[in-house]
């Protein structure tokens, strides 16, 4: 199937009238036809996105001008509140919720034209590395059904891999963009910490949950990042936007002038002969640039999963607690009483995922534990971000695997929820950090596609993804 | 009431509902008194998914005017933490609250008990969200959840346990109103709750460590605190004396039977798995937000007691007038403009006019305008109204602009100084009552007061009753 244009041209030509709407979201729903069996969608907005798109072809017809993301379709991960259809977080929780208002990413895509087309699959509540925990069903791998698309933002890697729209949307937890990326061979970007409103984004980890877009290059990442950072009034954890904005297409980056840390932590035997073969080559190709390579230890960042798997599950047994089924989603009409209420209702609204991490959660949060872990994490927690800190005194960025394999084979790991944990080895220390960071498709192994991470500052958005946009063109 | 033998030990936790125009996370509506159930409320409220608390910035402020008026500063670091528990009122499985890190740390107040001024410290305040309610229909098997109360602002203020009788802490109670009153913190409208007190109750033998406790929640009046501390203390010593223990527990107050009963048996204490919240960064607070607060904090009651002392009126009256806060400033512009004795004069009339504010239920202050009540008073000196008349005048001020003058004439009220007028219905009288003239004739001086009344009544009330003993006396040849 043909590749899409670049955003920035398809937007252009619909602006020029070259281009409809219309046939730019009809193509979409003629793909996601075609590419059913690897179910990485839930729910299809059709007549919304039909009604949108004619709306600015009628803009258009008038005269008027839309803006830079003009009848560009995108897929969004179903934990992102839509308007029209369901929203589902893939939980038979909110199987049938409607949601009443949107996410502000959501909304500013839409100001700048995008229409919404699709709903992708993840790990129900984003709990998971291969959206395996899935209520509804597992998304496959574009580039071997047999295997797993990663996650928890599978579907929306699969979608933009198999062309059903030119980006989609994700959210990155604990790696939830970058490895699904890796995994699937686009661009994945995860922004620092706050750069994205999370109002309207079903919440996982409030403190490392991070938005972001998923694209077939920085580029077009870049822009869809310029058009969704920036502080939002109904999230006070967001952070002003850089004065220069992440809009990257016509920035060059001289790869000279780079200082690059090699993460020696990520570089461990447990790393796949092929993932280290292509990171390898990367950093021959690098050398040859004229960038300035050396290894950096970081030495806590081992601890960073272990960090995660406190933090996380607590923040998520919190975030979880809403869904009791007295106002909304799965109530299960059988209970004698309140109590049995409850029960009932998270019983059947929760899959085993949920359920082990609100388990976990409850646990560390419970009084006379607390110190041991949730303090003890959130210290080692600070530990990390010093080190990123230090090592960024000295590199401009760092540079490691994104996950030390490749996409493995759908089953593999379910039954081992410690092993599936590993998967997100090498993405967690950014989200518990908080730093910005990047996966860049870095060739194939075994005609599966190997990623690159690259991490950088606090709040260097735009230099990393200037950064990566010279890399890209480096490995292009 | 109390067996001397016995120390008992109290300690109070306030809930005070902030007065900010909308919900402490939420862009709603606060006021939910005439509301009808589930219309002010939005998705953060109700706890939708991706729903984020906003911090409203006005509650700051306020909690920043409770420390002061606690004597102390707000802290300049504190955070939120969510506390966890499932119940249907409660939307989000928690409420966000503070717990580590209050927004106020110490403080004191000083009330007046027993004759003697007593400090109670504060331990902490800490901001909150209010949760919803519950609805229980009479012989429904369903409950009604209205949430339109979720996410008001709350203001918990604990104290320390160094209360030690019933009439301390009612007067803790009533201070700390009047405080969280005119610092312009709360409505204080006890009947809508938005004062709500929280007693723990303990006794032991002096000399002993303290004894186990009780508590009782969600008292709402200062004579329920005062007689739910008495109950406790009592039934509490009557246990201890017959052998038996007292038992750690959370006891009902029985309004109609003037009784606490027990309420929830010995349960597992809660586990509210308390966890910093993520959604909103710690609260930081310059020094130059806290001297603006400052500088334009109110004048609380400690203040105006002092100034009210200048009325030379009795320290009892002085409490009736703060809990009218609407006649205070009325009352010291009077003593500012004309003399302690017409403030005095207002002040008793006003405290008649308006009920306690901790009685009404929603009453609409009138307002009143010192200037037309100086010449009301004056009026009073200058012998043109007789109090009675004046009182009536005052009645109609506060529902007319008109000046005291104009009613007074529109009324007929205007008194009749002029002695001829009076000199006639005065010869009258006496010779209508010829027996009691006797007597006064005879020194019974206090009939005189008969025959000042008649001459009252006759003249319709607007005979000078001063003028007119003078010309009694005058007629019965008892002056010169």
């Amino acid at each position: 199937m043909a590749d899409w244009e670049p955003i920035s041209v398809i937007a252009d030509k619909v602006q020029k009238g070259e281009l409809k709407a219309v046939d730019l979201v009809k193509r979409s729903f003629d793909m996601i036809g075609r590419t059913k069996d690897f179910d990485a969608i839930i729910s299809v907005p059709e007549a919304r996105a039909i009604e949108r798109a004619k709306e600015i072809d009628a803009q258009i017809a008038k005269g008027q001008k839309v803006d830079r993301l003009a009848g560009v379709p995108f897929v969004a991960k179903d934990n992102f509140l839509t308007f029209s259809g369901k929203t589902t977080a893939a939980s038979h929780m909110l199987e049938n919720f409607e949601a009443p208002y949107q996410a502000t990413a959501i909304n500013r895509l839409e100001v700048e034209g995008a229409i919404c087309v699709a709903k992708s699959n993840l790990d129900a509540w984003a709990h998971g590395s291969s959206t395996e925990n899935s209520d509804f069903f597992v998304t496959k791998n574009p580039f071997d059904k047999t295997r797993v698309p990663g996650g928890s933002s599978g579907g929306s890697a699969a979608a933009v891999a198999l062309k059903i729209a030119p980006f989609a949307l994700g959210t990155d937890t604990g790696g939830s963009i970058r490895l699904p990326a890796a995994f699937c061979g686009i661009v994945g970007y995860k922004p620092t910490y706050g750069l994205v409103s999370r109002s309207g984004v079903v919440a996982m980890a409030s403190s490392t949950d991070v938005i972001g877009p998923l694209a077939a290059s920085v580029a077009e990442a870049s822009i869809i990042l310029d058009v969704m950072a920036g502080r939002d009034e109904l999230d006070s954890t967001t952070i002003e936007r850089d004065t220069e904005g992440y809009d990257v297409q016509t920035s060059k980056f001289k790869l000279q002038n780079a200082k690059i840390g090699v993460i020696d932590e990520y570089l461990t035997e447990d790393l796949e002969p092929g993932v280290e073969k292509q990171v390898d080559a990367v950093i021959q190709k690098l050398k040859q640039a004229g960038t300035k390579i050396e290894p950096i230890s970081l030495p806590s960042l081992p601890l960073a999963l272990a960090v995660y798997y406190i933090i996380c599950p607590a923040e998520v047994s919190s975030n979880l607690a809403r869904y009791d089924g007295q106002r909304y989603g799965l109530f299960a009409k059988d209970a004698k009483n309140l109590e049995e209420s409850y029960m009932l209702s998270r019983e059947l609204g929760f899959g085993a995922e949920a359920k082990r991490r609100i388990m976990i959660g409850s646990h560390v949060l419970s009084s006379g534990y607390f110190e041991a872990y949730y303090q003890k994490a959130q210290t080692v927690r600070t530990k990390i971000i010093n080190e990123f800190t230090s090592a960024f005194k000295k590199f401009d960025f760092l540079i490691g695997p994104t996950s030390p394999t490749t996409a493995f084979k759908i089953g593999a790991k379910t039954k081992d929820p410690l092993k599936m944990y590993l998967s997100d080895i090498m993405t967690v220390a950014a989200n518990i950090s908080g730093n910005p960071a990047i996966n860049l498709p870095a060739g194939f192994s075994n005609n599966l596609p190997v990623g690159l991470q690259i991490i950088a500052p606090m709040h260097a958005d735009r230099q990393l993804l200037a950064f990566a946009k010279s890399v890209e063109e480096l490995l292009a | 009431m109390t067996n001397s033998q016995y120390v008992p030990t109290i300690g109070i936790e306030t809930h005070v509902q902030l007065k900010t125009k909308t919900k402490l996370f939420s862009a709603v509506g606060n006021d939910a008194r005439q509301a009808p159930p589930n219309t002010l409320i939005s998705h953060i409220d109700v706890g939708l998914p991706g729903a984020l608390p906003v911090l409203n910035q006005a509650a700051i402020e306020l909690c920043a005017r409770a420390a002061l008026a606690l004597n102390t500063d707000p802290q300049k670091f504190s955070w939120f933490e969510r506390k966890h528990y499932f119940y249907p009122d409660l939307p989000k499985g928690y409420q966000i609250t503070q717990y580590q890190a209050p927004i106020i740390k110490g403080g004191f107040l000083e009330i007046e008990a027993g004759g003697r001024t007593k400090k109670i410290k504060i331990e902490r305040a800490n901001l909150e969200e209010d949760a919803g309610k519950n609805i229980h229909p009479a012989g429904a098997d369903y409950t009604l959840i209205d949430l339109n109360r979720a996410g008001t602002p709350l203001l918990e203020i604990v104290s320390r346990p160094e209360i030690n009788s019933a009439a301390e802490a009612k007067a803790y109670v009533r201070e700390l109103w009047l405080l969280m009153k005119y610092a312009d913190v709360t409505d204080g409208d006890l009947y809508h709750g938005h004062m709500r007190f929280d007693i723990n109750v303990s006794v032991a033998r002096a000399g002993d460590k303290l004894g186990t406790r009780s508590e009782i929640k969600n008292l709402n009046s200062f004579r329920s605190v005062e007689a739910a501390v008495a109950y406790e203390i009592k039934r509490q010593i009557e246990l201890l004396e017959k052998g038996q223990k007292v038992i750690q527990e959370t006891r009902g107050w029985d309004e109609a039977k003037q009784k606490s009963v027990a309420q929830r048996g010995k349960e597992e204490a809660e586990d509210y798995r308390y966890m910093p919240e993520p959604d909103i960064p710690p609260l930081e607070l310059t020094d130059k937000f806290i001297e603006d607060v400052k500088a334009e904090l109110p004048k609380l009651p400690p203040q105006l007691r002092r100034q009210l002392d200048k009325l030379g009126i009795d320290k009892k009256v002085t409490e009736d007038i703060l809990d009218r806060q609407s006649i205070v400033k009325p009352i010291l512009d009077v003593l500012a403009a004309g003399s302690p004795a017409d403030a005095r004069r207002v002040a008793f009339w006003l405290i008649h006019a308006q009920p306690a504010e901790t009685e009404k239920v929603g009453i609409v202050e009138p307002e009143i305008d010192s200037a037309r009540l100086i010449s009301l008073s004056k009026m009073v000196d200058g012998g043109e109204l007789s109090s009675t008349a004046a009182k009536a005048v005052f009645d109609e001020l506060l529902s007319s602009p008109e000046d005291p003058m104009t009613i007074a004439k529109r009324l007929n009220l205007l008194q009749v100084t002029d002695t001829a007028a009076i000199e006639k219905i005065v010869e009258e009288v006496i010779t209508e009552n010829p027996k009691v003239a006797e007597d006064i004739k005879q020194g019974e001086m206090k009939a005189i007061g008969f025959l000042v009344g008649q001459v009252m009544t006759k003249s319709q009330g607007q005979a000078n009753p001063k003028v007119a003993q003078e010309l009694i006396k005058k007629q019965l040849d008892l002056v010169e």
